[in-house]
């Protein structure tokens, strides 16, 4: 096999990962053992793993509310991820975040949030953080297309753009925010031309590509590393679920989601693997398999971790001088 | 010793501290060459230049966010918010995200990050360029809420938020940057939590903070040509509040009245009141009495400005009738 179809495998197990974590967490959350919400990234996975494939280790992100996609292609830690889905004290933030709320600074992953459009400041400061210390870090803001109509999307693409800060914004245009259409809140649906106003450099891609995806990324990640400032990269996709877990979902017929599904970003790499790798099915889901027994594993970590005592509650609020 | 007003102790804090840290910047609307909006950093541009006294668009959200994400990624961030009154444009990135991201992250984030901005009345600058809302942000665990009163609190308080890895909003008085004290020309730092003790007194604890220290002071003054002898005690940082300074006189005095600026609903004196009603009931020999604003927009008028807000005649008023107590009624 050939480096670039080894490539092409990689991504695809990334994205499996995820599709697999998540629907095993779907699973726990309507058992029980997961608490409050979740929110899950089924069919956008292409987004994240084309994105942080053009990333170094040292590269930050900022994540959203359905983070589970970017912090897996970025590197995370399953054990760690899925135990703080269960509300366990081994979990990234011992039990206080959730779904919401994971991050790892080791890995540049500076958070999900819960916040529409939270972490595209902070991207612009971890942007400018990099100018000043003088290194040669990229980041990347996720968002959705909600938060393109949050007043901070303005700031944020303005103030980057200004300072030609090493920034990618990219955007998952999954064409809802939660029940609406984002064609019933703009005028202009072709949320790219936006960058126009900013001077910014910007790309639409099928975000259910992930090779068009990863294309994208590296050529704007390569911009902003060699000082040519930020890009706007909208990436039109489709939930395939929900907004959170077991909500109903009223507000896309079942033609429209069957649609989308035939567009899945893992089955379209998959077929071309099968096509132009020549690998067959025994093999690819050997790779499932993998994943599988991973993702088995993360979830029996979570299962044998004790969950914090109540006490815990207090601490961590402030760090001490000289950490 | 040397004298220097209370912008210039501000001013020297950040110049020293930024020579220390090559990786510090400043941002803020007019920074710059400028030199701030009141003035205060003067001078700072020509030594550090645009990347690190950063002139920031007039976005104060994306000016907090941007000093938020340096801070989290290994610099030291100030962000200046020109008046107080702005920070509502910030609010989200201040509560939801610098404040809490520490906790939420199971304390896996240092955040290095202060919030410098001016607040108050007293000039005619009416109900959006004249507030006190150290209140909103007492009210949010996770940022420390700093508010010197002279020269030597304001450079010692902000040598030591330079140090601290956590959020802190330092709030900078407007009646107070022109007012000359006493200032150590050798490195010195006042630690937050720990109050001041402004004046010693036998009769009755009054615990202001930043420009009403100076105000109770003068109360205090008069009211000892009337022999009241009032204990002023400045609580200096409202997040760590030192309570066993506000305790302990009130345990010695076994009167309390609490002066801010800020509005009288839900302000910093009702949860003082609350903590002494809850921890030194027994020693109260009256009720608790609050010198405040009045519950409304600070208006433009002098006049009506002036009846709003708290002053000197206030303070003795509501000292003398805790004193005769007839307080409460």
């Amino acid at each position: 096999m050939n480096s670039v179809h080894q490539h092409w495998i990689d991504l695809y197990k990334k994205m499996l990962t995820i599709r697999r974590f998540e629907e095993r967490a779907a699973r726990l959350y309507a058992e029980g053992e997961i608490p409050g919400f979740v929110h899950l990234y089924a069919g956008e996975e292409a987004v994240a793993v084309g994105v942080c494939s053009a990333l170094r280790k040292d590269d930050f992100i900022t994540s959203t509310h359905r983070g589970h996609g970017h912090l897996i292609a970025k590197g995370g830690n399953l054990d760690l991820m899925m135990a703080e889905l269960c509300a366990k004290s081994t979990g990234y933030c011992k039990g206080k975040g959730g779904s919401m709320h994971i991050a790892d600074m080791e890995l540049g992953i500076l958070g999900a949030n819960g916040i529409v459009g939270g972490g595209l400041g902070i991207a612009t400061g971890a942007g400018y953080s990099a100018l000043l210390r003088g290194t040669k870090q990229v980041t990347v803001a996720f968002f959705g297309d909600g938060a393109t109509n949050e007043g901070i999307f303005h700031e944020a693409m303005n103030m980057s753009s200004a300072w030609n800060l090493p920034v990618l914004f990219v955007c998952e245009n999954n064409q809802f925010g939660v029940s609406t259409r984002i064609e019933r809140v703009v005028r202009e649906s072709d949320l790219s031309k936006r960058a126009v106003g900013y001077g910014m450099s910007a790309v639409s891609v099928d975000g259910n590509d992930v090779l068009a995806v990863e294309q994208a990324a590296v050529a704007a990640v390569d911009r902003a590393r060699e000082g040519q400032g930020p890009t706007f990269i909208v990436a039109k996709t489709f939930r395939q679920r929900g907004h959170f877990e077991g909500e109903v979902v009223t507000y896309w017929g079942k033609d429209e989601l069957a649609g989308w599904k035939q567009h899945d970003p893992i089955r379209r790499l998959a077929e071309k693997i099968r096509l132009e790798a020549g690998l067959g099915d025994e093999e690819l889901k050997g790779y499932l398999k993998g994943v599988e027994k991973r993702i088995d594993e993360a979830v029996a970590f979570a299962r044998r971790s004790p969950t914090p005592a109540p006490e815990e509650a207090l601490q961590d609020l402030f760090g001490q001088e000289g950490e | 010793m040397r004298t220097i007003t209370f912008m210039e102790a501000v001013r020297e804090a950040i110049r020293e501290e930024m020579r220390k840290n090559p990786h510090s910047f400043m941002i803020g609307e007019d920074v710059g060459p400028y030199g701030g909006e009141m003035g205060l950093s003067k001078g700072l541009w020509e030594e550090f230049g645009d990347l690190r006294m950063r002139d920031a668009p007039i976005s104060e959200a994306c000016i907090v966010g941007c000093a938020l994400g340096a801070a989290l990624t290994g610099c030291r961030a100030i962000a200046e918010i020109p008046f107080c009154d702005f920070i509502g444009n910030a609010m989200d990135q201040v509560f939801n995200q610098a404040a809490k991201m520490r906790y939420m992250f199971g304390g896996k984030a240092r955040i290095p990050l202060i919030i410098r901005t001016p607040i108050g009345g007293y000039q005619s600058a009416a109900a959006q360029h004249s507030q006190c809302l150290e209140a909103w942000f007492m009210h949010t665990p996770g940022i420390k809420v700093v508010m010197p009163s002279s020269a030597y609190e304001a450079k010692g308080l902000l040598k030591t938020a330079f140090a601290d890895p956590n959020p802190v909003l330092f709030i900078e008085h407007k009646k107070l940057y022109q007012l000359k004290g006493e200032v150590p020309e050798e490195e010195y730092r006042i630690p937050f939590g720990k109050a001041a003790m402004a004046r010693q007194g036998r009769d009755v604890t009054v615990v202001a903070t930043s420009f009403m220290v100076r105000m109770a002071l003068e109360a205090a003054q008069a009211l000892a040509a009337e022999g009241i002898e009032a204990e002023v005690i400045d609580p200096r940082t409202l997040v760590p509040l030192d309570e066993k300074a506000i305790l302990d006189s009130v345990r010695k005095t076994g009167r309390l009245v609490v002066v801010h600026e800020a509005w009288r609903r839900a302000g910093a004196g009702a949860e003082i009141a609350a903590i002494v009603a809850e921890k030194a009931f027994a020693s109260l020999k009256a009720p608790i009495c609050r010198v405040a604003a009045e519950d409304v927009p600070i208006p433009f008028s002098p006049v009506l400005e002036a009846f709003v807000l708290p002053n000197t005649q206030k303070i003795i008023k509501t000292v003398r009738s805790v004193m005769s107590e007839k307080a409460g009624e």
